[in-house]
């Protein structure tokens, strides 16, 4: 336990040595402000006919709801800016010698890492979520659905970070590491569009690998057992991976 | 304390290690001598666990380096041939998180840093970024890294390499100092360092081993070869007159010279008849002809090129005693 603790610190440390930290916690909050500055105007201009008319609007499905599915895919293009390092820097830099002799495990290794890229994600949420006490302060939302919202960010966070941190393994080079990340991020996107023209099987078996019908439930408030299901395998995946890359790699070096 | 038979490593074609034996003893300081791509690198990842072998075993403290690499490796300090070392962290830091990393009681490690600090002379720079630190300075943390958790081996490749003379000399003292508690293997091409720390030498050339004996042997195995540098003590060189003198001392077989008459010195490769001890009188035959004798030193370069050439020539009893054993 120690030991991941202390892996783990030391890359929460580094990213905040230089400049990533904060330039990610930047973006991701000035990203999702622009999202929801959006989303509420559009809102208050929708609540207003819609009171004309008579109706009501509800704050968690016209704004929160669309506000968090914006940040699962904002999410999806800056995971790779925060795993890309873990491992591919240590192997640049050569201090992955120090690491593979000293007294820890490569299980412990890696679960430090990825907890601190989960870390430095939850941060990035927890920054840019910020503006989400307006409407507390204007509105009356359910939290609930909020925090399962929430919750949904964190697990498939978890499941790409981790295949993030896999990739990682594989090279010296941040950028062919985060460029893989990234196009493989994308791939899991996009993967369900072929449910949109097709039922074959196969295309059932595309659109189950891909992330977003995953996201949908926890976008809407409910947890569905299926999707943490996905997402909690996806990430031991992930894991497992990076696991026997890092022993096939004292193997080859 | 370390144990090592038929280590073998091999790189898809290139057999980088092959079949190499030793056993080092507890508190000696021990030299891998080696031209470049001997294996010396190899032979140490191996050593620490970094990389498992094609073939054979090797164990430290009593524990094999495959079966069990987490009781080897509390058991090492380590400093690869580049130092591990984070740029973007600073002396202090860096020393934390190895002390942590290796496993020190969390209440001690403060302490363990403050004190490698003071060993390895970097006390002054502890709250620089190690980006900003000269290659020595890395170096020297490179090196308070490996001794943190007060290890019972100490495995150095090339501690010295791209130190300047001064700072040569003080990681050597410092290396012999944390002799007799540790016992401690470090790889180098240089002979003057083997002669100047260690008590034993293991050579290898093209991943075999081609010698493992006491540096005194080793030079005891060298007097029969000299170097000499000459001077007349006054006038012009007399280059004949000079070869001649050598050439007649008692004992002598062969005087070759070696480089171009420079300032008026010259130098010569003297050899003597096998097991002949021929220094004391070639000194004296020097100093009769009124010659100056600038340096007269054992020819152990002679030797450690006979070791590592192309052919096992010179494949010593030693060594094939312990590839034997
Ligand atoms: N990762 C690797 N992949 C393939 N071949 C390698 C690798 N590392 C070393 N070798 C080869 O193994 C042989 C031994 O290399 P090694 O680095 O152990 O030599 P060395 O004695 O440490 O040399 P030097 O004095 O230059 O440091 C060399 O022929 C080298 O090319
Ligand atoms: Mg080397």
């Amino acid at each position: 336990m120690r030991n991941i603790w202390t892996i783990c610190k030391k890359e929460m440390k580094s990213y905040f040595s230089s400049p990533v930290g904060y330039l990610l916690l930047t973006m991701f909050a000035l990203i999702i402000g622009f999202f929801f500055w959006n989303v509420v105007g559009y809102f208050a201009m929708m609540g207003q006919r819609q009171m004309q008319m008579g109706g009501n609007m509800n704050v968690n499905e016209f704004v929160v709801r669309p506000l968090i599915q914006n940040m699962s895919v904002v999410g999806l293009f800056l995971i790779p800016l925060i795993t890309m390092r873990l491992f591919a820097e240590e192997k640049r830099q050569g201090t992955i010698e120090l690491l593979l002799t000293s007294p820890i495990s490569d299980i412990e290794m890696l679960v430090g890492k990825w907890l601190s890229a989960v870390f430095m994600y939850g941060a990035m949420v927890a920054f840019a979520s910020i503006s989400f006490f307006f409407l507390f302060a204007y509105g009356n939302p359910d939290l609930k659905p909020m925090l399962v919202g929430f919750l949904g960010l964190m697990l498939q966070a978890g499941a790409l970070l981790s295949l993030g941190l896999f990739i990682s393994t594989t090279t010296k080079n941040q950028i062919i590491a985060g460029s893989t990340t990234f196009g493989v991020s994308l791939l899991l996107w996009t993967f369900e569009w072929v449910a949109g023209y097709e039922t074959a099987a196969w295309a059932k078996v595309m659109s189950y690998i891909s992330v977003i019908p995953h996201f949908e439930s926890f976008a809407r408030g409910v947890i569905d057992t299926k999707d943490v299901i996905y997402f909690v395998s996806l990430t031991f995946l992930g894991l497992f991976l990076t696991a026997r890359s890092l022993e096939s790699l004292r193997w080859r070096s | 304390m370390i144990r090592v038979e038929g280590l073998t490593k091999r790189y898809a074609q290139n057999l980088a290690v092959d079949r190499i034996s030793f056993e080092v003893e507890k508190g000696r300081i021990v030299g891998f001598l080696g031209p470049n791509g001997a294996g010396k690198t190899t032979t140490m990842r191996m050593l620490t666990c970094y990389m498992p072998p094609s073939a054979g075993k090797a164990s430290v403290a009593g524990f094999d380096c495959v079966s069990q690499p987490q009781e080897v490796k509390k058991r090492i300090g380590y400093l690869p041939e580049t130092p591990p070392l984070y740029p973007d962290m600073t002396v202090d830091e860096y020393l934390l998180f190895v002390g942590a990393l290796k496993g020190i009681p969390a209440g001690e490690l403060a302490r363990r840093v403050s004190d490698v600090e003071e060993r390895c002379a970097v006390a002054d720079v502890k709250a620089k970024l190690i980006s900003k630190l000269s290659k020595g300075y890395r170096q020297r943390v490179g090196l308070a890294q490996a001794i943190i958790h007060n290890p019972d081996v100490l495995i150095l490749d090339e501690p010295t390499s791209g130190l300047d003379p001064r700072q040569i000399m003080e990681t050597r003292d410092l290396i012999k100092g944390l002799a007799g508690d540790h016992t401690i293997i470090l790889s180098t091409h240089i002979l003057q360092e083997v002669e100047a720390m260690c008590e034993q030498v293991i050579v290898i050339a093209k991943g075999q081993l081609r010698a493992i004996e006491t540096l005194d042997s080793l030079i005891a195995r060298g007097v029969g070869a000299v170097d000499v540098e000459i001077e007349p003590r006054e006038g012009e060189l007399n280059f004949p007159m000079v070869k001649k003198v050598l050439e007649q001392t008692p004992g002598v077989t062969t005087v070759t010279q070696t480089g171009e008459v420079r300032n008026n010195r010259v130098r010569f490769a003297v050899e003597s008849s096998a097991g002949h001890d021929a220094r004391g009188d070639i000194a004296r035959a020097v100093v009769g002809a009124n010659l100056n004798l600038n340096e007269l030193r054992s020819g152990l370069e002679k030797i450690y090129l006979e070791l590592t050439g192309t052919t096992p020539a010179a494949a010593v009893p030693a060594a094939a005693e312990e590839t034997e054993a």
